[in-house]
């Protein structure tokens, strides 16, 4: 597929490679950001990549926009070339319910299941992280099983506390630091997942698989 | 080296350099100064680098001892700064002695200044910056704005203050204070997500900043912007001055400390030459969006970049050099003639 290139700005554009949220989509996003910063190029900022795109920000004064094109559509197609790093399986310990998980009665009422139903299926699947972003070290993981997925909370929390492993919507996630956040709280990880004193600071990246052990 | 002493800490007073770099995929903000223009020509002005970090003023400026001669400038909101009591320019360097007191007062136009002292306020790098990463908690002092009691340590002065002593920005780089903000914006990434009527209405409109607005992003109060389906998109990266519109129909423009990701429909993106402008607006001040296509935008981005390589020539051959700063694709060098004969 041809990427759809949208410009955001005088120093930044978009690299669509998809529409939804999904694991081919999502390989192809990280293999073009893999590519991309195989062969640097002088303009370039940053790449950030996201479920289903690539942000790229450039220098405009270095950066000769066709020739930029040109390279991005060339790369995206021959996206296999790029073969990824191998990813590491991450296992998250997890405190559910109680003081913890303050939504997980509400979660198990709204889908008609017990808490320890809830639990089970909750660290059943082996999450796929799509991206980071929200705050620093926060993953995205999607393929929640379809039974959990539960709305938002209409006004969100304004404290979060750091560990916090919610539901928002089809995706679940963990609060790497105490923050506001609208997801439904069903437990607390006992991990770090975000020290700006190490380089890269985050726990997870794209492309990691995650699982839940219920402790 | 020893300071500053934090007497009064204003309003919010961050340390700020231009920001972090290749960390937003971490879901780290890029932080760094709001208004990038002040905190480049102040650190001009007291010949450090560009990038290096000085002290972002907001609204009330903050009461400072200082703990050694330094040669400092102000630049950006009017907020008139008190030498121990007597009057000192804004935008003008000026030395301050060891046990005198620099007070700076409210801003009277505009809404954030630049404190720059000559050597950089020293705060150790983290992941690549020396900006607070207020969202965070980390970076700049100790992660947090300044607080009555903190000590501010700076680099060693490489030059003699005399040198220094009364550099200040001509007429041109003196901010104007205009009624309504004017701000030029490209559309996109999606503005296809918004009637026709809807990017009119934002194009045509007079949108005031809202109480909500800090070093995240303005919210904006207007006629509202109609969406075609809705304002959700797929979560995509946000980079600096984008204009999201989430279900309420209103704009929040997103800025230095801005969430890396969002999930609402973006339709356009202020030009980073007009972002300083956009920094030192206030709630209740109105704006105005006008569009640019992206060659214009990039005119202006050059032309951004190039008053800044200018204010370097004005100010080094005030001091009986020849500098000359040429921009080669976008490469910056710099050649210096010095010697009796000029």
């Amino acid at each position: 597929m041809r990427p759809n290139i949208r410009f955001a700005g005088d120093g930044a554009l978009v690299v669509e490679l998809g529409e939804k949220i999904d694991q081919t989509i999502n390989a192809k996003v990280q293999a073009l950001a893999f590519a991309l910063e195989q062969g640097k190029f002088d303009g370039l900022v940053e790449v950030v990549p996201t479920s289903c795109s690539l942000m790229i920000y450039y220098d405009p004064l270095k950066t000769e926009l066709s020739a930029l094109k040109e390279r991005l559509i060339a790369l995206g197609e021959r996206l296999q070339e790029f073969p990824l790093p191998e990813r590491k399986v991450v296992e998250i310990p997890t405190g559910y319910g109680g003081i913890f998980g303050p939504d997980l009665s509400f979660v198990a009422e709204y889908h008609n299941l017990s808490e320890d139903e809830v639990i089970d299926l909750h660290v059943e699947p082996l999450y796929h992280v799509y991206m980071l972003g929200f705050t620093p070290g926060f993953a995205y993981l999607g393929d929640l099983p379809q039974k959990l997925a539960t709305p938002r909370l209409k006004t969100p929390r304004l404290k979060v506390p750091a560990g916090s492993v919610g539901i928002g919507g089809d995706q679940t996630g963990i609060y790497p630091i105490e923050s506001p956040g609208g997801w439904r709280i069903i437990g607390r990880a006992s991990v770090t997942l975000f020290d700006p004193a190490k380089d890269p600071p985050t726990l997870l990246f794209p492309g990691d698989r995650v699982r839940f052990i219920r402790i | 080296m020893e300071a500053f002493r934090i007497l009064q800490p204003g309003f919010l007073t961050t340390v700020q350099d231009r920001g972090r770099f290749g960390y937003q995929r971490y879901g780290i903000p890029a932080s760094g100064a709001m208004d990038e223009a002040s905190l480049r020509m102040a650190n001009i002005l007291v010949d450090n680098p560009e990038g290096a970090a000085a002290l972002e003023l907001t609204a009330q400026g903050p009461e400072l001892l200082a703990l050694a001669d330094l040669a400092v400038v102000i630049v950006g909101a009017e907020m008139d700064p008190l030498q121990d009591g007597s009057p000192v320019p804004l935008g003008e360097v000026f030395v301050i002695r060891r046990g005198e007191v620099l007070k700076v007062q409210g801003a009277k136009r505009g809404l954030r200044a630049y404190l720059a002292v000559h050597g950089g306020f020293d705060v150790p790098l983290v992941l690549g910056s020396r900006s607070t990463c207020l969202p965070g908690r980390f970076g700049g002092f100790q992660g947090r704005a300044l607080q009555e009691g903190d000590i501010l340590t700076s680099g060693p002065p490489m030059r003699r203050f005399h040198e220094l002593e009364g550099r200040r920005l001509s007429s041109a780089y003196h901010p104007r204070w205009d009624q309504l903000v004017k701000l030029r914006v490209v559309l996109g990434p999606q503005d296809d997500r918004f009637t026709q009527e809807g990017v009119e209405t934002f194009l045509s409109s007079e949108y005031k900043v809202m109480t909500e607005a800090d070093r995240m992003g303005y919210r904006l109060e207007g006629p509202p912007i109609a969406h075609r389906a809705g304002p959700d998109i797929v979560s995509d990266a946000i980079p600096p001055g984008a204009v999201q519109v989430p279900g309420n129909r209103q704009p929040v423009v997103l800025l230095a400390d801005r969430q890396t990701t969002g999930g609402y429909a973006k339709i356009a993106v202020v030009i980073r030459p007009d972002l300083p402008k956009l920094a030192q607006a206030k709630p209740g001040d109105p704006l105005h969006f006008s569009k640019v296509s992206l060659g214009e935008a990039y005119e202006a981005f050059r032309a951004y970049e190039e008053g800044f390589l200018r204010l370097r020539q004005e100010v080094e051959q005030k001091r009986g050099r020849k500098v000359y700063v040429f921009l080669v694709e976008g490469e910056r060098f710099q050649v210096e003639v010095e010697g009796k004969g000029l």
